[in-house]
């Protein structure tokens, strides 16, 4: 994106993410989010005096999951650091991070709908900091602030990009990207409104003839965004307000900015902190991180498969691009469908059922694919009994929503309710007789001409058959009556 | 004097165990010498009374069988106060954890009591272990058991008071710098400082957390390694403790065929008092079958310069959590800042703040290299110094200090000649080896010592040194206490 004075945008991002391990990151206390406040702390999480760091293993399986899912090199020795800083929500007055030695580095990801990329420059693994509430504005102005440790100790991965996005619409396709690939390993809720997923972006504005670093410009940090559509909102904001700031001869402050959602404006945040010396250095009670090589192989042979090669299954089976693009938009979605077909369903009817009356039946009853009374199973033999003949596809829909409320199998809920089509020929050409004879006016119509009476007797019969007859075949059955044709 | 409080560790395990003097008697004899000296001396900043009466008493109800499995049946220890305990109050001598109890109890403590031990209290010390005389404690110096007008020594000053004068029958300290060695030499009793990660940190309260290691402060070598043998291991709440089985209980104690490096030279000032005791220690060595070789110590006043960069870096971040957010000292004050700077203000000594400010100094972006970076490079430097000269020697002989206990006050305005005192001691912390400071006898009423270190995981031999040290060494005899001092 160039902007009318020839200025280019830069972007970059850093995306903090909440792993979904049982427990913390350096004590056992549980991790989950709900919890009455400081109920899921412990002498560790606290801070107290004494207590030391316990590394949890399965921090680090996840956090190299995402990081090979996301192509990076890991690094087989890496190291952990404190970050200096004092805030109410800190409990040791520093932050256990990785600054020169981080886990991984050198990674991308692909951008949806183009083919370009966006390079990774390193994923570390940290700390989360516990949570202020504070009783008024802001921390500066709250008459007193509450403080929640639950969430301290929760570990935390952040995946730094290069600065290699060039308009909002850039970083809104990076988030996506990124969020729909990390979505497929189960390593994080990934909720930007819980905080479990949080988005900063850099913007600075080159100017037309720049040659220098990237990292030389003054750069804006945007800070407390919710979401994706915010952090296009803050993004554009800033486009805007810095372009205006150099068109005038200003210069571009470097700081951090928060967007607020109600004026959609961007603010300065000149809080002390941001001028803090993080004084980092080692964190002396943690041995370096050492993973074998064999190890990370194993973790990359156990990744499952990724968005792009679902895709390409996906289109494989036939379905059109754009249905792959939405069955692979959810992990679940798509998977769902491969479990349906491989329980017997053919595809594309597959998909036409989950992206339709599927979807909708588990979005009302605020269900994952696979998850509540709709299994692939279930679905499958649901199809198989459309195809078969037994159901007619209004029956199907009926036999779908029982499932949801019975929990049965489809041939249970057709037995209970008696639905079965009626396709026995004799038996419905009798029923056709009694019908044209019973309404020999309507009829008379429909010879003469009138196609809208057809309709009529159609609806005739299939009330005398409780809607269990097949429409195509009382359609055939009135016309070869009324029109002549077969004699019988 | 002559009874129970004259048993070492292992003899008063055995009398304890042999049913020769119950339990109950032996920790009422302790709390009766602390009710009657401690005001005097201040050792104890809390003395445990009630929950040490109690323990004495359980201990009594278990059978023979029950007793035997406990190698530390009934014995009353005093715990520096930079460990945590789940009762009782824990200050680590400063201000700001006045009135703070902690929730939980350090690994070394839980494997004290489930070894039979009975904690007597908490001992005093220098503030967050930060000193060479328990001068620094925010409650009051603690007064040397063979001259009250004398330090004891620091930080674990009152651990080592606490074993001389009886107040204790053993104690645990901490040692970073030569807190544990250093207070031993000037009370007249052993202290350990085990290799580095050999002893579990979990629950102590950090000072400087790459050099600290918690130890044994004895009468005995035995007493030592038998304390020894509780504490070290694996702790999982402690990823920096070693995977190694604890040393032996017993050593022997032949030095028969033994290189032992010995300085080739000594620096001006050294006190010749200590000069002698050493020269004489080392001439009974050599006639009990050891070889003494010359060796020169990796460079010891760049490795104090490197300690008073690294220990103080580590502190300024392992003291930032007393905050006054979650718990001790909380000044009031308007805004999230002044709540610190007030508290802090208020809980930390001047020792203290001296070393938070130089070591935020040390880590500031602009000075890392030149100061942090490059202590750092010396710390490396030293070990592969004590690398090489474990090479060519089991162990090495030097002195715990270079200097005899001084008095109160003498040093408080004069901190480089305090620090001085570390200057035999903290090479080792640097390098993260055992070293261990065996009394030698009295001179002129006041103790002297020599102290023995050796390579990585070297206690065993270390011990049998420090034995042969006590069989050519006088008896140590229990001070006299007396009322007074300079308090
Ligand atoms: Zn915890």
């Amino acid at each position: 994106m160039t902007l009318d004075n020839g200025a280019e945008v830069i972007i970059g991002f850093e995306v903090h993410l909440e792993l979904n391990t049982a427990t913390k990151l350096f004590c056992p206390c549980a991790t989950a989010f709900g919890a009455a406040p400081n109920t899921s702390v412990c002498p560790v999480c606290l801070g107290h005096p004494g207590v030391l760091p316990a590394l949890n293993q399965e921090a680090v399986a996840l956090a190299v999951r995402a990081a090979v899912a996301l192509g990076c090199r890991i690094n087989l020795v890496s190291r952990f650091d404190r970050k200096n800083y004092f805030y109410a929500d800190l409990p040791k007055g520093y932050q256990i991070s990785q600054f020169d030695r981080p886990l991984a580095e050198s990674g991308s990801v692909a951008l949806l709908g183009t083919d370009r990329k966006v390079r990774i420059r390193r994923i570390h693994m940290e700390e989360e900091a516990g949570k202020l509430n504070h009783e008024g504005e802001s921390l500066w102005t709250a008459d007193s602030s509450l403080v929640d440790f639950n969430r301290a100790g929760i570990p935390l991965i952040e995946i730094v990009s290069e600065p290699d996005m060039r308009s909002p619409e850039d970083g809104r396709l990076y988030l996506h990207s990124l969020i729909r690939t990390l979505s497929y390993l189960d390593v994080s809720d990934l909720r930007m409104e819980e905080g479990s997923l949080r988005c900063d972006a850099n913007i600075s504005l080159k100017p037309a003839g720049y040659e220098g670093d990237l990292e030389d410009l003054p750069r804006v940090e945007l800070k407390n965004v919710n979401s994706i559509r915010n952090v296009v909102r803050g993004l554009e904001y800033e486009i805007a307000r810095q372009a205006a700031l150099l068109d005038v001869g200003g210069t571009v402050a470097r700081e951090t900015r928060g967007f607020d959602d109600a004026s959609g404006t961007t603010l300065s945040q000149r809080s002390k902190e941001a001028a803090n010396d993080y004084r980092y250095f080692p964190e002396p009670d943690l041995l370096p991180l050492r993973l074998e090589a064999a190890w990370v192989d194993e973790v990359r042979q156990a990744l499952p498969m990724l968005p792009e090669a679902w895709a390409a299954k996906m289109m494989g089976y036939g379905v059109r691009g754009q249905d792959a693009e939405v069955l692979v938009s959810d992990p679940g979605l798509v998977r769902f469908a491969e479990a349906t077909h491989a329980a017997g369903a053919p595809f594309p009817d597959v998909v036409s059922w989950i992206l339709g009356d599927v979807a909708r039946l588990q979005n009302a009853h605020h269900l994952p694919y696979g998850e509540g009374p709709l299994c692939a199973e279930r679905l499958a033999r649901l199809m198989a009994l459309i195809g078969d003949g037994t159901l007619s596809g209004r029956m199907a829909k009926e036999v779908l929503e029982a499932i949801y409320d019975d929990d049965e199998d489809p041939d249970a809920i057709v037995a209970a309710r008696g639905l079965r089509q009626v396709s026995d020929i004799d038996a419905l050409t009798i029923i056709v007789g009694t019908v044209i004879d019973a309404n020999g006016k309507v009829a008379e119509d429909f010879r003469a001409g009138k196609d809208k009476a057809l309709a009529f007797l159609v609806g005739q019969v299939m009330k005398a058959t409780r809607g269990q007859a097949e429409p195509a075949v009382v359609n055939r059955l009135l016309r070869e009556r009324l029109l002549g044709g077969n004699p019988l | 004097m002559s009874g129970p409080l004259d048993l070492s560790l292992t003899e008063a395990v055995g009398a304890t165990k042999s049913g020769g003097i119950s339990t109950s008697e032996l920790v009422r004899a302790y709390l009766a010498r602390i009710a009657r000296w401690n005001d005097t001396y201040h050792v104890f900043l809390d003395v445990l009374e009630e929950s040490a009466t109690r323990r004495a008493r359980e201990l009594e109800q278990l059978s023979a069988e029950e007793r035997e499995a406990l190698p530390l049946y009934g014995a009353p220890i005093a715990i520096k106060d930079n460990l945590v305990l789940d009762r009782g109050s824990t200050t680590a001598g400063s201000r700001i954890l006045e009135g703070y109890h902690a929730p939980y109890a350090a690994t070394v403590v839980e494997r004290l009591e489930r070894a039979g031990a009975v904690v007597l209290g908490k001992a005093n010390l220098d503030e967050f272990a930060m000193g060479s005389s328990t001068e620094h404690s925010a409650y009051g110096p603690t007064l040397n058991p063979w001259d009250p007008a004398r330090v004891p020594g620091g930080s674990s000053g009152g651990s080592a008071a606490a074993v001389a004068a009886r107040l204790g029958l053993a104690a645990l300290g901490s040692d970073t710098g030569g807190s544990i060695r250093q207070p031993a030499a000037y009370c007249g009793v052993v202290g350990l400082l085990p290799t580095y990660g050999r002893v579990s940190r979990y629950g102590l309260i950090a000072f400087a957390s790459s050099l600290d290691q918690v130890g044994p402060i004895t009468r005995t070598v035995d007493d030592a390694a038998a304390l020894l043998a509780v504490i070290a291991g694996f702790d999982p709440r402690d990823q920096t403790s070693l995977h190694e089985p604890p040393p032996a209980v017993f050593p022997e104690a032949s030095v028969k065929g033994l290189r032992l490096g010995v300085l080739s030279s000594y620096p001006d000032g050294m006190d010749p008092v200590v000069r002698a005791a050493l020269e004489q220690t080392m001439r009974a060595l050599q006639d009990a079958g050891a070889h003494l070789v010359p060796v020169e110590l990796p460079e010891p006043t760049r490795a104090l310069a490197a300690y008073y960069v690294i220990a103080p870096a580590e502190a300024s971040s392992n003291l930032s959590r007393y905050d006054g957010v979650r718990y001790g000292l909380r000044k009031d004050a308007e805004g999230l800042y002044a709540l610190y700077d007030e508290t802090r203000a208020a809980g930390f000594g001047t020792e203290v703040k001296n070393r938070v400010m130089l070591g935020t100094f040390a880590l500031s972006a602009g000075y890392y290299d030149a100061y942090y970076g490059r202590a750092m490079a010396v710390r490396k430097t030293i070990a592969e110094g004590y690398d090489r000269i474990f090479g060519q020697v089991d162990a090495l002989l030097c002195p715990t200090t270079p200097d005899l206990p001084f008095r109160l006050g003498e040093r408080l305005a004069d901190p480089w000649r305090m620090y001085l005192s570390d200057l035999y001691t903290v090479s080792f912390n640097l390098a993260g080896l055992p070293a261990l400071s065996v009394p030698t006898g009295l001179h002129s009423g006041l103790p002297t010592a020599v102290q023995v270190a050796g390579p990585r995981l070297s206690e065993t031999l270390l011990f049998r040194i420090g034995r042969a040290i006590e069989s050519v060494a006088p008896p140590m005899p229990a001070p006299d206490l007396k009322e007074g001092g300079a308090a």
